[in-house]
């Protein structure tokens, strides 16, 4: 109902929806802890820097050594951090907002699902590595994608239709990484495995360029859709009634979270959770049966900073642990606790 | 032509299509129980299967395979099936959600974990041992997502039902992956398991789950009349006498046993229990009771039409079922999907 209060009269005023104090103060209160967990991701290590060091370094000071470990070994993987879960949070709370569906997140209806499909097969049976598999998978994400768009367009876009079309994709796209990994040697399935969880181990600068001009080129285009897709979410004949092109716009939506998903899961795997949490977690946390786009954004950022920190110091398996299986194990109980703590369900929808 | 024929169908009341609809689809179930003893990699005479059945003759091979193979994985897809789709029915209808899976209760990442859990502590291999693992995993991952779905005011909403499925489906999958990527030997005795099969069941498996399907069809086809008032929203159902919260344990109930006992049978055969309602209501309408009905009968037709897709294509070798369903039924389900109007749940 919150959501009708501040349901806008013209576009113009739609983009600039009232902070309430509380979301402010979580904004802020995510950011702070986002950059708090940056610094501390890039000093902690098998060498770590005291907080002096760590600054000088970060401003252009500090030893060659420092500066190599930081510039060269850490910064790169807490920016990309940083980057993918930025689309990952923004593209989660697009799917769910757009498609009125708390459980549309990008590998329910199938788009992680191609990626990963294109991804293990570029890896298993090609022998492909590093940027031949990252353009896979974005081939197979945008391939998907379009498939999905095009049996759902019939005289118009229907948002479950095009959600129940995504599902059944998904599940081809499941099946066919269940042959994948049942067919082939054991360790080859390990590998795809490490894949489909998705990790920021080899994050480079090129990684971080690819991904940042993305979101140069696609926040601006959220922030655009952002009053339209509030107008959506009224209902199509209220929108049109409001002078949205209900159809021109739903598309520019689904096009804009698709090329997200389809970018940040090239360059470091689906990580599965991160899409589907963050969105929930960010309206339980404001309050706000809103779109909550930059909280969902900096939840993001928090949750995968921390999951990867943990990963790197916390859990030892003997090997390197992918980033995505902690994601998982961070970001469900704190939702779980979320959900039974709030008495009022936040507009999920 | 199809401007007469939709038009005399019309005409017919919803009561004799959803007779007719009941009826073809056990039509079509006893053709595909006949095929499923028919066919295989060892083709047989289909006169054989009555002999084999009801009066097996020693030293007959083509009997053996019948008996001895192809029927219990038969009686396995047949229970499988109709468990998965009665209880896609019944998810459904509780979470209000047509994306519903009924492995979003926790039930199939409940039942890995404990596998996982089989293999890699206990060493078990054998699929009739994953049995009471099975069972008992999806059982106390259901109970931990009915729990935490009902705490807070309103009780098991379900919004929150959904959203507490996937969180713990996502934290126990997260470590089953931490178990795999480091244990080799788990993985691949694993990964054979979780794609979903009817090969090498025996009846004893049968045996052992079939008091808990009965005991799970009994609870849906009690939560068939529930679910058509919780449809109508919380407070409407309320309004009208229903105790919501009674309805949503009844079927969670059903769901949980029916899931459970899929699983143990045949592994985490996914989509089944999420497509089968979908075919199946645009030609039963919105009573829940039919479509639980109708389900039950689709569920094993379509489960076992992969096993048999399965058994074929790639003659001597085998595809699983659990990896068919989806390539068979994805596309059924799509064309539907494009065909019927969506009126939403």
């Amino acid at each position: 109902m919150t959501a009708m209060r501040g349901a806008p009269v013209s576009a113009s005023r739609a983009s600039r929806v009232p902070l309430t104090a509380r979301a402010l103060r979580i904004t802020i209160g995510l950011i702070v802890a986002a950059v708090a967990l940056a610094l501390v991701s890039i000093a902690v290590g098998a060498y770590t820097l005291t907080l002096p060091d760590l600054l000088a370094t970060l401003f252009g000071g500090g030893t060659s050594s420092d500066q190599f470990i930081v510039f060269k070994l850490r910064l790169p993987r807490v920016l990309l951090a940083i980057l993918v879960a930025i689309a990952f949070g923004l593209a989660g709370a697009l799917f769910q907002s757009l498609l009125r569906n708390a459980l549309a997140s990008p590998d329910i209806i199938g788009i992680s699902g191609g990626a990963s499909v294109a991804a293990v097969l570029s890896l298993l049976v090609f022998g492909a590595t590093g940027l031949i598999v990252s353009l896979s998978a974005l081939v197979g994400a945008l391939l998907v994608a379009f498939t999905i768009y095009l049996l759902s367009w019939r005289s118009g876009m229907n948002g479950m239709r095009f959600v129940l079309i995504g599902v059944g994709i998904a599940f081809m796209a499941q099946s066919v990484l269940g042959y994948l990994i049942t067919r082939g040697d054991v360790r080859d399935a390990q590998q795809a495995l490490v894949w489909m969880v998705g990790g920021l181990g080899g994050a480079s600068w090129d990684d971080i360029l690819i991904m940042a001009v993305s979101l140069a080129i696609l926040v601006p285009a959220v922030a655009v859709l952002a009053s339209k897709l509030r107008m959506l979410q009224l209902g199509d004949d209220l929108a049109a009634g409001l002078g949205v092109s209900v159809q021109r716009s739903r598309v520019a939506l689904i096009v804009v979270a698709v090329a997200l998903v389809a970018i940040a899961t090239a360059l470091v795997g689906p990580l599965a959770f991160v899409a589907f949490v963050s969105a929930p977690i960010a309206r339980r946390l404001v309050r706000r049966g809103d779109l909550a786009l930059v909280p969902s954004a900096l939840v993001a950022i928090v949750l995968v900073l921390g999951a990867d920190f943990v990963a790197q110091h916390l859990l030892t398996a003997g090997t390197q642990v992918p980033t995505g299986i902690v994601t998982g194990i961070v970001g469900a109980p704190y939702l779980l606790w979320l959900i039974s703590t709030t008495n009022r369900e936040g507009r999920a929808s | 032509m199809t401007q007469t024929a939709s038009a005399s169908r019309a005409r017919l009341s919803l009561r004799t299509q959803r007779w007719i609809t009941l009826g073809s689809a056990l039509g079509l179930l006893a053709i595909v129980l006949v095929l499923s003893l028919a066919l295989g990699a060892r083709g047989v005479e289909f006169s054989q299967i009555g002999q084999a059945l009801f009066d097996p003759e020693a030293g007959n091979n083509d009997q053996l395979v019948i008996r001895e193979l192809r029927l219990p994985r038969t009686i396995v897809g047949l229970l499988a099936g109709l468990s998965l789709g009665v209880a896609g029915a019944v998810m459904q209808g509780v979470a209000r959600n047509p994306l519903a899976d009924p492995g979003l209760l926790g039930v199939n990442a409940g039942a890995s974990l404990a596998v996982v859990f089989a293999i890699s502590v206990l060493s078990i291999t054998n699929p009739t041992g994953y049995i009471w693992f099975a069972f008992a995993g999806a059982a106390g991952a259901a109970a931990i997502v009915y729990a935490i779905g009902s705490l807070g005011r309103e009780g098991a909403t379900p919004v929150k039902l959904v959203l507490a499925g996937t969180a713990v489906t996502a934290g126990i999958t997260s470590v089953i992956s931490l178990v795999l990527i480091s244990d080799t030997d788990t993985l691949n005795t694993f990964r054979f398991w979780s794609v979903g099969s009817l090969a090498s069941r025996d009846l004893e498996a049968v045996r052992l789950t079939i008091g808990f399907v009965v005991a799970g069809a009994l609870l849906a086809i009690i939560s068939g009349r529930m679910l058509n008032l919780v449809a109508l929203g919380d407070d409407l159902a309320r309004g009208l006498g229903q105790r919501v919260y009674v309805a949503r344990a009844v079927a969670a109930g059903a769901i949980v046993l029916l899931c459970g006992s899929a699983t143990a049978l045949a592994g985490p055969i996914v989509f089944v229990g999420l497509v089968v309602p979908h075919i199946v209501r645009p030609f039963t309408g919105p009573d829940y009771r039919w479509i639980i009905a109708v389900s039950a009968v689709v569920g094993p037709s379509l489960l076992l039409i992969a096993d048999i897709v399965g058994r074929l294509v790639v003659a001597p070798s085998e595809l699983e079922a659990g990896l068919v369903v989806a390539v068979i039924g994805a596309p059924v389900m799509i064309a539907l999907v494009r065909r019927v109007k969506l009126a939403g749940l």
